[in-house]
């Protein structure tokens, strides 16, 4: 039986896994992490491998590579490598077994290179190690190398330090020294989890690239169905440990056999969707711990479909009739997706009447936040060298209007974390004005009056240190209270029961610590404790970049549906433009610092764009293979604040610069341009030659699940 | 559902303390120093003979009578040592009159440089900048000296006694312990729930007491008890100095500075009080040790 529904192979696969259960020892007993997974790569496949965090994933690879660890160990099933078996050999046989043709990448591109090696070096170990080549021959077959890899100046690359070139030409890096060894298996643990959309973009490319030039087989591991859509042929959907469903790319978007591919297509916001239009429809619940799994299907528990059958019986993994897929449940014959009823408690939460408001709650101008750096070189040392700043925020400026969602969106560094401290008082600004209901908040928080502190709270984007691991969430959602008074003594516990129950939580919560919550509750506290004072504005920062699709899709509703409650304005920033069309009514899009375009959602994401929100928007790796997406490629990297470029903050890497008739006029300030209804663009290139563009996402969804 | 039962599995409030039983290394050590402090305790009702009763023949091995043996003044050594373990870690005598209060030199030296200590550190991490600069640089300046020549500074200074080792203690003690301070605060005011705090306007204090300290607890603990054991070890070295508690009630360095002068005559008398300041000072590394890994395996 081959996992695969392509095997028309007649070599035996690359890889081949057949009921694989890896267990751990631990105190008193050990825990099967994974359970009953079968796969096949064949040559020049990428097979992807994915499911929310904790599902077993990553085992499945390091149990191929044998990094399992001192108490981890291969409990049943065959791992087979080129027609070898890998199983049951020891250590030193298991090596010569698979020599060097299995490479690795891993997530952090950092960690993966030595920072005090030159690249070159780092590379050439690869070839003079493990080949015996010599110094010269494997100079030049490392800088052929770092050409396939499209490392642009890969001489230059050669003598650099890692810290010297940026995260997705480190991956690069990485990914060239796996291949410089020609593997016949190349396994990647979500090699662009770590990066930006746009470096992310050109990695998947690569890897796409990769897999046609050099015939590898590839296994890709990933939480992202939109990476799993652009680079896959066929998916593997892991839950609690357990294969639950096979099939090809095409296959696992249009018709998911199983509950659970369904649910994950469902809970993901869809970058197509305007906020009026979309729901998203959360798994209730979450992955079972390793030790506590049911007897029966696994995912019974959160399933809608779950009958007494799937309790106490396991599913077979098999061949779904009438279909390619492989699904590991009783009822997939009955549950098409098209005829799924979503619970009533999920609806749009969505207010139509926002807007036409002359009101302003927030607003800034011209903000601006400099950093001082200090160099080290003995002048700076002295005092005497020129003063450096990064300039993290430079001139920002935003009205915000009362009840609306406003998303702030940018790649990491833009600005946008930091134009969130300056609001809240954390950070004093170096230049600007703001003001918050009318008053001047344009300096620290201690200057503060009290009133305008209690009216602005932030949520925060770590679960794990959202919350103080020392105190019962009751006492922490209680804190607030107690220190704007906003509630008699009293009356606190019962007002703070009363909030949890708004975030679905039930009183029992009120006792508990931290470590006893998982991430989404301890999330959902997180917002509960910035509600507890009632403040009218509430800034989110990245509340679930850190967070499972399924839990993300709970906080995003809960989100909409406080805000209705409670009537408080929010700010959201994140770098998932997918979120943020989601859950805003006005978008403002950062870079470097500035702002580049501002309006309501729909405007933001239809053309004209800026010519970075359209390279961002193009960037979004879209769950959907058969989605017609543009594709527009950043070259380069995100300059350095230290010293950004004159004028328009995107000039060295705008790729419409070509539009313009003298492309040197990039160089001085692009003013701002009105496309009408509050729809900014900051850019030289006039709106109408911007609104001729095509749009990045097709407008018409094909439509098919939910 | 499974919340609930995750909510039941792992410890909480006072429940905790068994964790200690879970490594061998700790409960040896608890073992050990919970037999001296039943000898220290039974020591207050009863000891064999009195501690400075003259009346046996001098060095003495082991034998039925006095059961360790007697020194070079006749004395029970078994009576001296348990006797002993009272300055260390029972009681401490005010200079006036016969008047003594509870608590041993070494948890008051220890406890001080903990206030002492934390309240620094607190300040120097979690402020940052100047403040930290300042604090930071009277510590390292203090942590340049020897320890044993600051003892012999704070003892010209104030003479013998056990409020001045209390004092020579805490000295000594509290730069090594704001440096744990101000490194665990400097991490912790990282996370997002001081941000929070911050948001709320709260007060420095809050935050460094209230925030950040329960925090921090944990290592500060572990550190503490390894701290004991040093100072157990630095009274040992004072008394053997001489410079140690006044007499004429024993501690264990001037028992084996006493019993130094006779060591060709009886190694006994030298051989038990250095062996029981080894065995405490071991008992409490163990414990400390121990018990730091077990709270790292459940702090995940």
């Amino acid at each position: 039986m081959n996992g695969t529904t392509t095997s028309k192979h007649l070599e035996p696969p690359v890889l081949d896994v057949e009921n694989l259960a890896i267990a751990y020892k631990i105190r008193g007993g050990e825990v099967e992490g994974v359970q009953n997974v079968t796969l096949s790569i064949n040559q020049g496949e990428t097979y992807g491998i994915v499911g929310e965090s904790g599902c077993g994933k990553s085992t499945v690879a390091w149990s191929i590579v044998n990094f399992l660890g001192a108490n981890g160990y291969i409990k049943r099933g065959r791992v087979r490598f080129m027609g070898k078996e890998l199983t049951g050999q020891s250590p030193e046989e298991m090596r010569k077994l698979r020599g060097n043709r299995i490479s690795m990448v891993f997530q952090d591109p950092m960690q993966a290179l030595n920072p005090s090696m030159r690249l070159g070096e780092q590379l050439k170990e690869v070839l003079t190690i493990h080949r015996g080549l010599n110094n010269a021959d494997a100079e030049a077959r490392c800088i052929d190398m770092l050409k396939k890899v499209y490392m642009p100046d890969a001489q230059n690359v050669f003598r650099r330090y890692p810290h010297q070139i940026s995260g997705g030409q480190q991956q690069r890096v990485v990914i060239a020294m796996a291949l410089l060894n020609n593997p016949s298996l190349l396994i990647m643990d979500e090699p662009t989890t770590a990066l930006d959309v746009t470096v992310e973009a050109a990695v998947l490319d690569l890897v796409r690239i990769l897999k046609t030039e050099f015939n590898t087989a590839i296994m890709f591991i990933t939480h992202n169905l939109g990476v799993v859509a652009r680079v896959c042929d066929n998916v593997g959907v892991m839950y609690a440990g357990e294969m639950v469903e096979v099939a090809s790319v095409e296959n696992l978007f249009n018709s998911p056999q199983h509950p659970y591919t369904q649910g994950l297509i469902r809970c993901v916001p869809n970058l197509g969707e305007d906020k009026v239009s979309s729901v998203l429809y959360p798994i209730p619940g979450r992955v079972p711990r390793a030790d506590r799994r049911s007897v029966g299907c696994m995912f019974w528990p959160r399933c809608s479909y779950a009958e007494d059958v799937c309790r106490e019986q396991k599913p077979a993994l098999r061949l779904i009739p009438g279909t390619q897929t492989m699904a590991r449940c009783h009822f997939s014959e009955k549950i098409a997706p098209t005829k799924w009823v979503p619970d009533e408690d999920e609806k749009n939460y969505a207010r139509a009447e926002i807007g036409n408001n002359s009101d302003t709650i927030l607003s800034f101008e011209n903000l601006k936040k400099y950093y001082r750096v200090r160099g080290n070189s003995l002048k700076e040392v002295f005092g005497l060298g020129e003063k450096k700043y990064v300039k993290a925020l430079e001139g920002a400026s935003l009205k915000i209007e009362p009840g609306m969602t406003v998303g702030i969106v940018g790649e990491s560094g833009c600005g946008k974390s930091t134009l969130l401290k300056t609001i809240i008082g954390l950070e004093k600004p170096t230049d600007g004005e703001a003001k918050f209901l009318g008053f001047d908040i344009a300096k620290h928080i201690s200057k503060r009056d009290e009133q305008l502190i209690r009216e602005m709270q932030m949520v925060f984007q770590n679960p794990d240190s959202t919350m103080n691991p020392s105190y019962t969430v009751g006492s922490q959602i209680a804190r607030p209270m107690q220190r704007f008074k906003t509630v008699p003594k009293k009356q606190i516990r019962n007002e703070v029961i009363k909030l949890l129950k708004s975030m679905r939580l039930s009183e029992k919560y009120y006792s508990r610590l931290p470590h006893q919550l998982s991430g989404g509750e301890k999330q959902r506290v997180g917002i509960a404790r910035a509600l507890a004072c009632r403040p009218d504005l509430v800034l989110c920062d990245e509340p679930v970049s850190a967070l499972d699709v399924s839990v993300q899709a709970v906080i995003l509703n809960l989100l909409m549906r406080v805000q209705n409650e409670f009537n408080t304005t929010l700010v959201f920033i994140s770098h998932d433009m997918g979120v943020v069309r989601f859950i805003s009514d006005y978008v403002c899009v950062m870079y470097l610092g500035q702002v580049m375009e501002m309006g309501p959602t729909e405007a933001v994401y239809a053309p004209p764009y800026h010519p970075y929100t359209e390279a961002l928007l193009s960037a979004v790796p879209i769950p959907d293979p058969l989605a017609r997406q543009k594709r527009i490629l950043l070259e380069g990297s995100v300059p350095s604040a230290i010293s950004p470029p004159n004028g328009c903050r995107f000039n060295t890497r705008c790729p419409r610069r070509n539009l313009l008739p003298h492309p040197s006029v990039c160089e001085t300030d692009p003013p701002w341009q009105e496309n009408g209804n509050g729809h900014w663009i900051r850019c030289h290139i006039s709106m109408d030659d911007l609104a001729r563009l095509d749009p990045v996402i097709p407008t018409e969804r094909n439509e098919k699940v939910a | 559902m499974s919340e609930e039962q995750l909510a039941e599995s792992e410890p909480t409030g006072w429940k905790k303390i068994f964790i200690v039983f879970d490594s061998r290394v700790a409960t040896i050590g608890l073992i050990i120093v919970f037999f001296w402090s039943a000898l220290a305790l039974l020591s207050l009702l009863w000891t064999p003979y009195g501690p400075n009763e003259t009346d046996f023949i001098q060095n003495l091995g082991p034998n039925a009578k006095n059961w360790l043996g007697t020194d070079h003044m006749g004395r029970d050594i078994l009576s001296r040592l348990m006797q002993g373990t009272q300055v260390v870690l029972l009681k401490t005598r005010l200079p006036w009159g016969n008047i003594s209060f509870p608590g041993g030199v070494a948890l008051w030296g220890v406890a001080w440089s903990l206030i002492l200590g934390v309240m620094l550190g607190l300040n120097a991490g979690y402020r940052g900048e100047w403040a930290d600069q300042i604090i930071m640089q009277v510590l390292d300046a203090l942590i340049a000296f020897p320890r044993v020549v600051l003892y012999l500074v704070v003892i010209a200074a104030f003479g013998q006694g056990d409020l001045v080792v209390i004092f020579a203690i805490a000295i000594t003690g509290a730069p090594g312990v704001a440096r744990l301070a101000r490194s665990l605060a400097m991490d912790i005011r990282t996370r997002d729930y001081i941000s929070a705090a911050e948001t709320r306007a709260e007060s420095t204090w809050f935050i460094m007491f209230k925030e950040i300290l329960p925090n921090a607890r944990g290592p500060l603990i572990v550190d503490a008890m390894i701290r004991v054991g040093y100072a157990i070890f630095m009274i040992g070295t004072l008394g053997f100095l001489g410079l140690g508690l006044p007499p004429p009630d024993p501690d264990w360095g001037s028992m084996v500075n006493d019993a130094r002068k006779y060591i060709y005559i009886s190694q006994w008398a030298v051989a038990w009080p250095a062996l029981a300041i080894a065995s405490l000072v071991i008992g409490l590394n163990m414990f400390a040790d121990g018990l730091r890994e077990e709270l790292a395996r459940y702090q995940k």
